[in-house]
């Protein structure tokens, strides 16, 4: 029996206890006794007590036979498994397993010996297999399923008698002084703290399971040579031929990450602040009204349509240009760190403006009026009270728009290359630590071998590094707030 | 006398003005003026030209070109041993293709036994004709032995020239449109037989390595199902937290913590999300690679904060007086909340909501790491099929090296860009609509 068809008789067996109690609870009120709580929460609880316990039930029951049945093939695996590894025969056990189960009854009681009588029964129902399935795995995968429909089937009956228990046990359970309501709010607060901790939940998974990874990477590649190796060339060599593992090294896709950021920040931050500025101190309110919202759009715009940009249109506008210019070779690359830092930098200027937007508005009137009844002009006030006073907040911002410049993939994807070159020269091509993730884990790939893994140890370098800015970031923000309120 | 006296008060200097650089000053003040208004053209410019470009090479990948064809319906090229009867398969593996060649070839009043000249017609004809051959057959075995009217796919370089897209005053070698194929187009195109009709196959086809019978099918299934298991999961559980974050918890170590948390995740970067996505569900809770339930969960993870974030914004904003009044009447807690202040905050959180699945909408890194960058030619019946998403496609399409896929790739983010802006405008017509000032 399929879990979800025993979830459904589950939830069927909770929608009648609900029915149920709740009508008993509406009869028991003779208008003598003040019920304790409405109907309706008698039924809720006795749905939750049939519902809840079972499904809990049934996930134990799934995971524990899952784990149970994966180690009773691991503990059946010959010592010669005949084929590269135990996990793939385990693997293709597995896979020859689930193709026997389109078989009809009659095939499986006359189940072929081999797997060359075995293959032409399968592939007439439209089931592949490898053909380096051994004629071993055979009767180990008929009697996995038979162990697995075994277990589904206790799993299925025990998870339907708890709802039924607990169905009872709360129709049972309803009289007009019982606490209903009480009992339901609990398990709803339990539920929202529950939602809550999802968040906690989310940053423990991506350090866990990036620390894993990366801790195995650095079993096989030292974290000095990560760290500090200033060559980065990965070969993807056969599965194998570890003679030749490629290098690792971390600087010149850091460097690359920094130099395109710093570019994007050059365009962005002044260009940002100063409409931020002209936005909070000198639009018209049908101006701002406006411009703001279009400027906004820029902000909605998905990366990878900023990345498309540069790649069709920017990048060879400015190789033509520089082709121009230097009249014959261009000297600028299609895909160079300019392109890239400047459709980020575009791509930042609502980010910018919005975060000083907020930040400016929030410098109190009276320093503004000060400034302005002592003759000052606006300008003069903004440049020598404004900004000033807003300067912690804006550097606050700025950081923020730097985590995100750092972290941005698409656009850098797509716009500056994949060469990991160590260059001063900002129209040559440079590739960043997001495009290496991406270009390393796209594709087949085979999760033990460092090529994949390295994804991983960029990956935490890229998250620590982003995590230290945003907290600076926001440390800075919230000290800055606390100061004018 | 007077007149001396009068001269001397009308040529006596007025007191000498102190300089105090007013000039200089507001010279700066307007220079300072014009930075600002400068600022926001660069920005607006630059929106400007980068909508306009890709308007520009995206608007004819609405348009197909095809042909009109009179395809006779050979039994003996379809079925020559006569055996559909009883294996239908062979209507599945038939040399449709032929018969389209043929059908051109007699419309262009080429001899089918002038091989030179057969060869030049490749091509000129989309290899989508097997297909759309196929599918008139198999819907209606009836027709074999007929002759019917069918529009069938030109090719993509046919298709780009009949759009005036390739120039052809460059040399014929140089080009992938030969002189003979341009004539026999502005001969159909005469005849009314070659003509440009709405591109739905932009819609429904799904991955193909031919410009013109790729399409975004696959994709738009993908990222509707997608969208639908984060407004599931992201939307409650969303909620469930904001309210409790708001309502009940104590000011404590541990909600500092949460909170401390969900600002952090608000800012890690998306591609982190797709390690983690490979990592814990595709490689160890073992979920199918390529599967939009995968992506579903990776980007409900990355749209919470975003949701929890204006959900909290709106709960805050209902005034303490409901909350009171409501606790007054003898509601509980709980009922003050779900029944009082919730349907308050609704429209707030809506807002909020939409503007996150916007978000993950357009979000292609993660999807990249686990797997979404997949040649999917059919439909993807459950979320744990493989399928693509509809940025995802314009990142492959970006990769192809033909023109075509540029054109088509432009499309895509027209379409991209108009479901964006629907959701968005929705959003904003929800809170000039419902916002309440208190």
């Amino acid at each position: 029996m399929s879990s979800m068809l025993v979830l459904a008789i589950v939830v069927v067996i909770g929608i009648v206890a609900f029915v149920i109690a709740r009508q008993r609870a509406a009869a028991q009120d003779d208008g003598k006794v003040k019920p304790h709580s409405r109907a309706h929460y008698h039924g809720w609880w006795a749905f939750l007590l049939g519902v809840l316990p079972a499904v809990l039930f049934l996930a134990l029951w799934s995971i524990g036979s899952s784990v149970y049945l994966n180690s009773h093939l691991h503990a059946q695996m010959p010592a010669e498994t005949g084929v590269a590894s135990e996990p793939l025969a385990v693997s293709l056990t597995k896979s020859l397993a689930n193709g026997l189960r389109k078989l009809d009854a009659q095939q499986l009681a006359a189940l072929p010996a081999t797997f060359a009588e075995l293959q032409p029964l399968l592939a007439a129902k439209g089931v592949a297999l490898a053909t380096d399935t051994q004629d071993y795995m055979i009767p180990i995968a008929a009697e996995a399923n038979q162990a697995s429909d075994r277990l589904g089937l206790i799993g299925a009956i025990g998870t339907i008698g708890l709802a039924m228990a607990g169905a009872f046990y709360g129709i049972s359970q309803v009289q007009l002084r019982a606490r209903a309501r009480n009992n339901v709010e609990r398990l709803m607060l339990w539920g929202l703290l529950g939602a809550s901790t999802i968040a906690i939940l989310t940053t423990i998974g991506i350090v866990l399971s990036m620390l894993f990874q990366t801790l195995n990477f650095f079993n096989r590649v030292p974290p000095m040579q990560f760290f500090f190796g200033t060559v980065w060339d990965p070969r993807f060599a056969a599965a194998g031929a570890g003679a030749s593992e490629g290098q690792f090294g971390l600087i010149p896709l850091l460097a690359g990450t920094l130099y395109i950021a710093f570019v994007a920040l050059l365009v962005a931050v002044p260009i940002g602040l100063m409409s931020a500025v002209y936005m909070a101190e000198y639009a018209a309110p049908r101006v701002r009204a406006t411009v703001k919202p279009a400027l906004e759009l820029l902000a909605g715009i998905p990366t990878i349509v900023y990345g498309i940009f540069a790649l069709v249109t920017l990048g060879p506008f400015l190789r033509d240009l520089s082709a121009a210019l230097a009249g014959g070779a261009s000297f600028i690359q299609a895909q160079s760190i300019l392109t890239a830092g400047l459709v980020m930098g575009v791509m930042l200027i609502p980010v910018v403006s919005s975060l000083s937007d907020d930040i400016i508005t929030a410098v109190p009137r009276a320093m503004r009026d000060g400034s302005l009844g002592l003759g000052a002009t606006r300008s003069e006030t903004i440049k020598r009270v404004i900004l000033p006073a807003a300067l912690p907040g804006i550097v606050g911002a700025i950081l923020l728009t730097a985590s995100r410049a750092i972290g941005e993939t698409m656009i850098v994807v797509l716009a500056a290359g994949v060469a990991a070159n160590l260059t001063l020269n900002p129209f040559e091509a440079m590739t960043t630590i997001t495009v290496k993730i991406v270009n390393q884990l796209t594709g087949d790939l085979e999760f033990n071998s460092p090529q994949t893994l390295v994804a991983f140890a960029l990956g935490i370098t890229l998250f620590v590094l982003t995590l230290v800015m945003n907290i600076v970031a926001l440390y800075i923000v919230r000290k800055y707030r606390e100061q004018y309120e | 006398m007077t007149d001396v006296t009068l001269d001397t008060v009308a040529t006596a200097t007025p007191p000498a003005r102190r300089d105090i650089g007013l000039k200089r000053r507001y010279a700066a003040e307007r220079r300072f003026r014009l930075y600002g208004v400068l600022a926001i053209l660069v920005g607006l410019a630059f929106l400007v030209v980068m909508l306009l470009s890709i308007l520009t090479k995206g608007y004819t990948s609405f348009w197909q070109t095809t042909v009109s064809l009179p395809i006779n319906f050979e039994e003996k090229v379809i079925d020559p041993d006569n055996k559909r009867a009883t294996d239908p398969s062979v209507l599945v593996t038939a040399n449709y293709p032929a018969l389209a060649q043929k059908a051109l070839a007699e419309k262009l009043g080429i001899d089918p036994k002038n091989k030179p000249m057969m060869t030049r017609l490749k091509g000129f004809l989309s290899d989508g004709s097997r297909v759309q051959l196929r599918d008139v057959v198999v819907s209606d075995p009836a027709v074999i032995g007929t002759t019917r009217n069918v529009n069938i796919l030109a090719g993509a370089n046919l298709d780009s020239a009949f759009k005036g897209q390739i120039d052809l005053t460059v040399p014929e070698e140089r080009r992938k449109v030969s002189d003979q194929q341009v004539e026999w187009m502005n001969k159909l195109k005469a005849d009314g037989a070659m003509a440009e009709h709405f591109n739905t196959g932009l819609f429904t086809f799904g991955a193909s390595s031919r410009p013109e019978t790729s399409g975004l099918g696959v994709a738009i299934i993908g990222s509707f199902y997608m969208m639908v298991i984060v407004l599931l999961l992201a939307l409650p559980i969303g909620v469930a937290a904001s309210i409790y974050l708001e309502e009940f918890a104590k000011k404590s170590r541990f909600t500092d913590l949460i909170e401390v948390n969900i600002n952090n995740l608000a800012a890690v970067p998306s591609i982190v999300f797709g390690l983690l996505g490979l990592a814990v569900f595709v490689n160890f809770l073992g979920m199918p690679r390529s599967a939009s339930f995968v992506g579903g969960l990776v980007l409900t993870l990355m749209t919470l904060p975003t949701i929890i974030i204006a959900t909290r914004a709106a709960l805050a904003a209902v005034p303490p007086s409901i909350r009171s009044a409501a606790l007054g009447l003898g509601a509980s807690k709980m009922q003050m909340v779900f029944q009082h202040i919730l349907p308050l905050a609704a429209p707030g959180i809506l807002t909020g909501t939409i503007i996150g699945l916007a978000r993950a909408l357009g979000e292609t890194a993660p999807l990249l790491l686990i797997g979404m960058v997949a040649f999917v030619a059919n439909y993807p019946a459950t979320p744990f099929d493989p399928a693509t998403a509809l940025p995802v496609q314009i990142y492959m399409w970006a990769n192809e090296a033909e023109r075509a896929f540029v054109e088509r790739m432009s499309g895509a983010i027209i379409i991209l860009l108009v479901f964006l802006m629907a959701m968005n405008i929705t959003a904003i017509v929800l809170r000039r609509r419902f916002e309440r000032r208190w």
